[in-house]
């Protein structure tokens, strides 16, 4: 069976239709992050104290980990204008740092929980960390989904390109504003979290 | 998406001056922190940044700034929920709790 509007619009949205799709996903996905930030604003306004962020956590390795998401969103939406380009051989090289930034900000994320864990900081400890480990952790599994769709079309998935470029190109842009969003979340977390 | 060759290498360089502009605000947010300013003071410029920051992302790496109708319609409900979901959960501050009367 042959999927519709992989490619062609449709007539209807004027878009092919995983474009739709993703933008309703990320939609959702507002909706998920949002109940759990507003949480965390009603947990922090109805607190009779609360820790600032810089107190407990760690900030350098947190604007690392800010700048390295940061970049792999350049190198995400640089691999989408490769392929535009038709340029294969750059797309190979940012999709490749796209992946390797994804799994860098993984690593600094797991240092910093590892010594979260040995002063003995545990989601149970208190709610700013519930707050921080539940926030931080589900943000994490987001960054581990993009890491392995993107791994996918930088290796196997790839193999599209030759056959039906367009629609690798379109699968591209799709997995790019998925990454942003991840980003831009991320953009959010970091002052809220570490820096308040 | 049609674009020329020569299109995409505009967009490229907007890409390059965005990239530019987020490493600048990020390293405002985090020098403005060390400021140690009051909590209210703190999280408007904490959230105007990241707002700003978020923005770059959504209009230029997201391509909202020249997107279909059927997008921003989408966006509109989404914000419109996403208000609702923050207000009504904000509106908890005015329960009346009941605390139960220990003799």
């Amino acid at each position: 069976m042959q999927i519709p509007h992989t490619i062609e619009h449709h007539p209807e949205t004027g878009l092919y239709n995983a474009k739709v799709g993703i933008w309703l996903f990320l939609a959702s996905e507002v909706m998920l992050f949002g109940a759990l930030f507003t949480s965390y604003i009603l947990l922090r306004i109805g607190a009779p104290t609360w820790p600032h962020g810089w107190e407990e956590l760690n900030i350098p390795l947190a604007t690392v980990n800010t700048v390295v998401l940061i970049a792999s969103s350049v190198t995400m939406v640089m691999s989408w204008a490769s392929l535009m380009m038709k340029d294969f051989k750059k797309y190979k090289m940012y999709m490749g740092i796209t992946v390797l930034c994804g799994l860098i900000f993984l690593v600094i994320k797991a240092f910093e929980y590892g010594a979260k864990f040995e002063h003995h900081h545990f989601p149970s400890t208190n709610n700013f960390f519930a707050t921080y480990f539940t926030l931080t952790g589900l943000h994490g599994l987001h960054v581990i989904g993009g890491i392995i769709v993107n791994a996918y079309f930088w290796g196997p998935g790839s193999k599209m390109w030759k056959t039906e470029p367009q629609r690798f190109i379109n699968r591209i842009e799709v997995a790019g504003l998925y990454w942003h969003f991840v980003d831009l979340v991320w953009i959010f977390l970091f002052p809220s979290l570490y820096l308040l | 998406m049609e674009h020329s060759h020569e299109e995409i290498k505009k967009h490229v360089r907007k890409y390059i001056f965005v990239f530019v502009a987020l490493m600048a605000l990020t390293v405002i947010t985090v020098v403005v922190s060390y400021l140690h300013l009051t909590i209210t003071t703190a999280v408007i410029v904490a959230l105007f940044i990241a707002t700003i920051k978020g923005s770059l992302v959504a209009a230029y790496f997201m391509h909202l700034i020249s997107e279909k109708k059927v997008i921003y319609i989408t966006l509109l409900f989404t914000v419109f929920f996403f208000i609702g979901l923050i207000v009504l959960t904000m509106t908890a501050f005015h329960d009346q709790v009941m605390i139960p009367h220990v003799s």
